[in-house]
């Protein structure tokens, strides 16, 4: 049986997202069986990036969903961000060496069938329905379903 | 030295190197070798340690004017 490796990704952070990404793929090209458990700001990586969100369910969710839109391509850089202004420089200085951008890579992650999991829990806290995270997630779950692919892990990390 | 396939991967940075290895080694046979070309830098320790890991037999790597082209063997399915 291939080794298994599981990554949580709890931020949203371009930057921080990317390197879950690069990580996952790169376990994924070496033959390992990959689950990626989207958590709490972790989960605007794999919301669509059509906002704003429609399982909102009260107007503090729908503000937060709002705020909080989400999207591959939205994600704000942790440091430097500016307003923007510091993401969209980092993306060219990306795009001039040749960096992979998010969305490609989460294409070759889905490719190599890396597994997207959704935190049901932090799903219902944000107000955010299936229907909201691309479709290629997986169904939601809860703890225990981390924590059982986690302790069979070669490889584990929080991100 | 001789080869089965190549793949370009010229241009492309951090994984996509080795994400794309691993995917064109599924259409090869066993025994059959994979020549890659990179311009990654990285690839001169990523490509022994993917063949490796994956149980593939790496024969070498050749550097041209800043290109790096690795040799495989497929050894396993």
């Amino acid at each position: 049986m291939a080794d298994k490796a599981t990554i949580v990704v709890f931020s949203g952070d371009l930057d921080k997202v990317l390197a879950a990404f690069i990580i996952a793929t790169g376990a994924a090209a070496q033959g390992m069986d990959v689950t990626m458990f989207f958590t709490f700001w972790g989960l605007n990586a794999i919301k669509k990036d059509k906002g704003p969100i429609k399982g909102a369910k009260n107007w503090m969710q729908k503000m937060m969903g709002m705020m909080n839109r989400g999207g591959a391509s939205r994600l704000p850089l942790s440091k430097f961000n500016m307003g923007g202004m510091g993401k969209m420089m980092m993306k060219k200085i990306m795009k001039s060496q040749n960096v992979t951008t998010l969305p490609e890579l989460m294409e070759a992650a889905i490719d190599l069938d890396v597994k997207l999991w959704p935190c049901k829990m932090s799903m219902d806290v944000m107000g955010v329905g299936k229907e909201d995270l691309i479709p290629e997630t997986g169904n939601p779950v809860g703890v225990a379903a981390y924590t059982a692919e986690a302790a069979q892990s070669k490889l584990n990390l929080f991100i | 030295m001789d080869f089965d396939v190549e793949l370009d991967t010229l241009g492309k940075q951090c994984p996509i190197p080795i994400v794309k290895t691993a995917k064109k080694m599924k259409e090869l046979e066993v025994g059959q070798v994979l020549r890659v070309l990179s311009d990654d830098e990285g690839i001169k320790e990523d490509m022994p340690a993917w063949a490796n890991t994956t149980g593939n037999e790496f024969l070498g790597i050749e550097e041209e004017d800043g290109m790096y082209i690795c040799y495989v063997k497929k050894v396993t399915q």
